[in-house]
This record gives C-alpha cells, structure tokens and sequence, in this order.
C-alpha cells in the first residue's frame, strides 16, 4: 500500500462517521486548547512581571530600610519593618563606593494637589535630579528637577501625564503654580505617558525634591535608595559597598535591606516558570483523557468492523497493513483536534489579551509544540492496543461475524 | 495447482471438539470448474477457507501450485492470497462506505499497484461487469446483483488463478443468481479455476467436477463427461 492510500482509506473512515469524529475533535481541541491557554496565562503572569521590574532600570540596586532575614529576598521587600531610619546622609555616603554610578533616594506619601479650583489626591514622590536617569524614564515636556544639594530644595514639581490631563484638562501646565498641603509648587515637567511599573503608575504621580517632600509629610527618614551601579558585573560590588557602608554609619548594625533587581527577578521567574509548568501539567491531563477517548472509540470501531477488517484480510492485508490502517486513522483525528485545538486556544489567548491588556500572554513556543505532538503521541501510544487486536483478529471468524 | 493431503480442521467449542474437516485429499488441477455440495455443517466453508489461505489446517499438507504452503507466516499467506486466490463470498461483503469503483479497487490498494495502473484496471473491470454507470454508487445504492458483481470485479482486480466462492447466490433471487452464475463461469471459460460452494443440485452439476461433502470427509467426486 501507497502512504496516500492509507490516508485516503482512514480518510474515507473519518468522514463516514461524523459524530464519533466530531466527538474525538472536540475531545483533542479542548485538551490542546487548555494546555494552550492555561500556559499562555502563565506565560503572561511572567512576562507581566519581567516587565514590570526591567522597567525599573539596568543594573538597579535597591536599599530599604530594616532587616530581612534572607536578604535579596522577597519578604523585607514587601514588609519592609523599619527599625532604623535611612537618611539623606546616608543616601550621600553610598556614592563613595567606586561601583555606585549613581543614587536617587526616594520619599514616598500622598497628598491632595490643588491648582485652582480643582484639586485631586495622588501619590506624591520626594527624590532627586538622579531618579530620572535612574529609572529610565523620559520627560514629555519641559525638564526634570535640577541637580543640587538634597538637603535644600526649590519649589518645583513635575507631574505625570495624567495628572496633568486631570488638572489641565488640554491646557498647558508647565509653569503652573500647585499647591500641596501649604506649599507651592511649580511645574517644570510633564513626565511621558508611560504606565504601570512596580506598583506606581508613573502617569499618576506628583514628583517634588527630596527636601521638600521631607518638609511635606514631616520625615527625615528615606522610604528607598535606589542606587545605579557602574555595570552588571558591579552590582554585587555595588550591593557589598552599600551594606558596608550603611552599617559602619548605623554603629556596626546591619539593619537594611540590600535587593538586587537580578535576585528579585529570578526568584518571580522560577516561582512563576514552576507554576506554569505545574498548570500545564494539569492540563495535559486533559490530554491524556482525550488519549484514552480515542483509545474506546477506536477498540469499539475494530468491533464493529470486524467484518470489513475479515475482508481486508481475505484481499490480501497483512497484519501490518490492518495496524497502520488504524494508526493512520488514529493519527488522522488526533492532528485534526490538535489543530482545532491550535487554532482555539491562539482565539482564546486573543479575546482574553483582550480582556487584560496590560498583562502580555504569549503562548510559549515549547506549549505550541509539545500540545499538538503530545496528542498525536497519546493518539498513536492509545490506539496501539486497537490496532493489534484488529492486526490479530482471525479473518474466518472476523468475515462471519454478524452485525 | 491445488494439492491437500490429509487436511485435518478441529475447532474447540468449549471442552468439546468439532471436527469440521477429517483427513481431506484432494487434488485440483488448473482450469478445474468444481462444485462443493454437502449438508448444513458438513465442512464445506472450512475447506474453501483452508484453500482460501484464510485458515490453517490442523493437520496435513497443502501445496499450491507446487509450492508447500502449510508452513507459511501470515504476512507471506496475506502475500499469496492477494495474487492468487479471489473470494466471492454469499453476503458480498462490501465496505459500506466506499463507492463500488473503490470497493473494486481495494485488493489492488493492497498490493500497492500504481494508481494510473489501477485507474486503468478498474475502466475495463467496470465495463467488463457493466457497472460504469454505478462506479460512484455505494453498495447500500445498490441492488443484490449489482453488489455481487462487485464483488467479482473485485476478486478478479488482481487477476487471481483460483476463484473461490462460498455459496455466492445464496442471498440472490433465481434470476440475478443465473446472471452471477453466468459470469463466473465465464472466468472459468476463460482459463480460470473456479470453486464454488452450493446448496443448489442444478447449479452445483453445472460444474465439471462435483466434490460431495459429510462430516467432515469427502464422499463423493464426480466428473461430468
Ligand atoms: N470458528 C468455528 N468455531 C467452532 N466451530 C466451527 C467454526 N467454524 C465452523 N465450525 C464448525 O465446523 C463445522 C463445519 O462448518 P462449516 O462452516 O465448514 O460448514 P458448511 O458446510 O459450510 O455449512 P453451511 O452449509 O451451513 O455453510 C460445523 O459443525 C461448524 O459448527
Ligand atoms: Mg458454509
């Protein structure tokens, strides 16, 4: 037999029974499609979350206030206990170190911001001329805060795209005097539309100097230092320095904690990498039920056609024919839901990209292969048994069967 | 071509044993016209699926044309089988889903033949068996005789030496069975050897040779003059 033969032949099969088709379509697409699905949600989470801290800046070194017991982990990060105060001094002393590029301390509160008659509460952010090069962000009008010494400061404020819609409606805001508590401010900067990063809406916020955000919210104490090292391969001088340096002006005690945007970001990535393979996992179970479906509905077709397959052998069918003959067929369904599942589950992905367009799901290309090939596998792997028991059923007995 | 010595068929029923064939010996000759006739049971279908490679004997020696096939594997036995031998079976035994030019065509799919070569195999077959206007039917489209023409077109596709036929007008009505009749003996007319299995007197002493079966044994062997 010709390869063309036998797809014309499982071909001919797979038409002549719509329903059962249908129904091994449907049982390969879903288990396809949710693999697809489940790991592009995974995916998505991950990408979200790289995002979110590369938006951070390169070679980002971050010191909080109080002591975590694993430091470079998550849990100071996020609690953040505050046993000793960091100061400006102390943000100033860290440029001592030869790794530091640069530092931009960071005070953050929120106040309500009045221009006129309107007035709107926000997240009011305290740091330096430094914050900007820093974060990588860029201005959309007018210019940042000046450089000069932390300790004293100007009246003048830069505001996110969004504040500025908001107060300004379509009006110009640059030299615009704020007002925040009992302080005016000046605006000399409109920070570029640039959205969610690291829990701050950068379009949302109001960015004073350091000095007078301490004044403001009555501080001395440093909400973070971010700090800039030289180069990637500095960072972890840069971290050692930082720590030295905080603990020789805190008499000896180490009562920060240092985090490293490398450190943060693999821990998200191996947590949110196990987790979509633990879901894939699940889902692939799916699969392996479709295998089994396939796997019936083939071992109930060599029964009910245990005469045709009689035939096939009084024609002149070796076993092996007969068994390839039910391969193919297998092999047939299983590619056919696979690609319906394909084609579902990049749909699914789409509407629900949709849905959340800030969080970015992609399907991992190892999911876009290893989905379709494992249900082409488990159709084959299942449908062996079948194919055996139609290769070894005895002609005689197979053409007198009554139907 | 066809040489049994001694065929023994046992089934197993249970504990019990059925003897379907004892100790068969018979010689056929190329070209023969023979005719099985026997009561209900007597063995006649075992010993066409025997002669058929569709079954082993339990005992015995079977040569076809010379060859000792007793002791072949089942790949080699489907081998022989396609080229050799054609089956017309009493209910037709068609694919339902395959069109009559498809279910024609099915032993020349197995053996692997081009498909120009098929193509032009099944042209003459269709016409030879009047059947070109029913090519595209399936066999549920189909009449009693109609389908049984099919079925010979198909067993004659790969152009076999010995056709075998268990009681093929037995689902036929008097009529179509002389049409059926007709064309196999026209095979036979044409050089080919032709065996049949029948419950009819008349049909069955149309044949040159008539082997008479019971129990399992051969007890009669008769040659027309
Ligand atoms: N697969 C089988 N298993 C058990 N017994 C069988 C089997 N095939 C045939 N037999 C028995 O062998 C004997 C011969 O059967 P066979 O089919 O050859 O008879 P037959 O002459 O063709 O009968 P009929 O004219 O009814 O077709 C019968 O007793 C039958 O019951
Ligand atoms: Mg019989």
């Amino acid at each position: 037999m010709r390869p063309s033969d036998f797809l014309d032949f499982a071909w001919q099969v797979v038409r002549g029974n719509r329903s059962r088709t249908l129904l091994i379509l449907l049982a390969m697409g879903i288990g396809v499609a949710a693999v697809l699905m489940v790991t592009s949600l995974g995916e998505g989470a991950r990408r979200y979350v790289l995002n979110q801290f590369s938006g951070l800046g390169a070679n980002l070194v971050i010191v909080l206030p109080g002591r975590s017991e694993t430091a470079g982990g998550i849990p100071g990060f996020l609690i953040g206990k505050t046993p000793r105060l960091l100061t400006t001094d102390d943000a100033l002393a860290l440029t001592r170190s030869h790794a530091v590029r640069r530092i931009a301390p960071l005070i953050v509160g929120a106040g309500d911001v009045h221009w006129n008659a309107r007035s709107r509460e926000t997240p009011i952010l305290g740091t330096t001329a430094e914050f900007i090069v820093v974060r990588q962000m860029a201005m959309g009008q007018g210019q940042f805060l000046p450089e000069g010494d932390p300790h004293h400061s100007q009246p003048v404020c830069v505001i996110g795209a969004k504040v500025k819609r908001e107060l300004f409606s379509g009006g110009t805001a640059v030299g615009e005097w704020l007002r925040i508590g009992d302080r005016r401010f000046r605006v000399i900067g409109v920070i570029a539309p640039q959205g969610q990063s690291l829990g701050f809406n950068t379009d949302e916020i109001v960015v004073v100097p350091l000095a007078a955000a301490q004044a403001l919210f009555n501080t001395e104490s440093l909400f973070r230092i971010m700090i800039e090292a030289k180069s990637r391969t500095l960072v972890p001088q840069a971290k050692a320095d930082a720590l030295e340096i905080i603990r020789l002006r805190h008499e000896g005690e180490r009562d920060v904690t240092v985090i490293t945007q490398d450190a943060v970001l693999s821990t998200f990535d191996r947590i949110l990498g196990a987790l979509t393979l633990a879901v894939a996992g699940i889902a692939a179970i799916s699969l392996s039920v479709a295998g089994i479906l396939i796997m019936n509905v083939m071992l109930i077709s060599v029964t009910q056609r245990k005469r045709e397959i009689g035939l096939l052998k009084a024609l002149g069918a070796t076993g092996r024919q007969v068994r390839l003959l039910f391969f193919t067929e297998a092999a047939l369904l299983a590619l056919a839901g696979g690609s319906a599942g394909l084609i579902v589950g990049k749909l699914g992905q789409l509407v629900v990209a949709s849905i959340f367009p800030d969080i970015p799901f992609s399907i991992p290309w190892w999911a876009l292969v290893a989905a379709p090939v494992t249900a082409v596998a488990t159709a084959i792997l299942f449908s062996v048994a079948p194919a055996r028991k139609a290769a070894q059923l005895d002609p005689v007995l197979a053409l007198s069967a009554r139907k | 071509m066809i040489h049994l010595d001694n065929i023994e068929r046992v089934f197993h029923v249970g504990d019990e044993e059925v003897h379907a064939l004892r100790g068969v010996s018979l010689t056929i000759q190329a070209g023969e016209y023979v005719s099985i006739m026997g009561p209900s049971g007597s063995g006649k279908s075992s010993l066409l699926n025997i002669i058929g490679l569709l079954d082993r004997p339990n005992q015995g020696r079977y040569a076809l044309d010379e060859r000792d096939v007793t002791g072949l594997g089942d790949d080699e036995l489907a081998r022989v089988r396609r080229e050799k031998i054609g089956f017309v079976f009493q209910f037709f035994h068609l694919v339902p889903r395959l069109t009559a030019a498809q279910n024609i065509a099915l032993p020349m799919m197995l053996a692997g033949i081009d498909p120009a070569e098929r193509q032009r195999r099944l042209a003459v077959l269709l016409a030879q068996y009047g059947l070109e206007n029913r090519a595209g039917h399936r066999p549920d489209q189909l009449s009693g005789g109609q389908c049984q023409r099919v079925a010979i077109a198909r067993a004659m596709s790969m152009q076999p030496a010995v056709i075998l036929a268990d009681e093929p007008t037995g689902n036929l009505d008097s009529t179509t069975g002389r049409e059926v009749m007709a064309l196999l003996e026209g095979l036979h007319a044409a050089g080919g050897t032709l065996i049949m299995v029948t419950h009819d007197r008349e049909l069955g002493a149309r044949a040159g040779r008539q082997l008479r079966m019971v129990d399992g044994q051969l007890v009669g062997d008769e040659r027309n003059a």
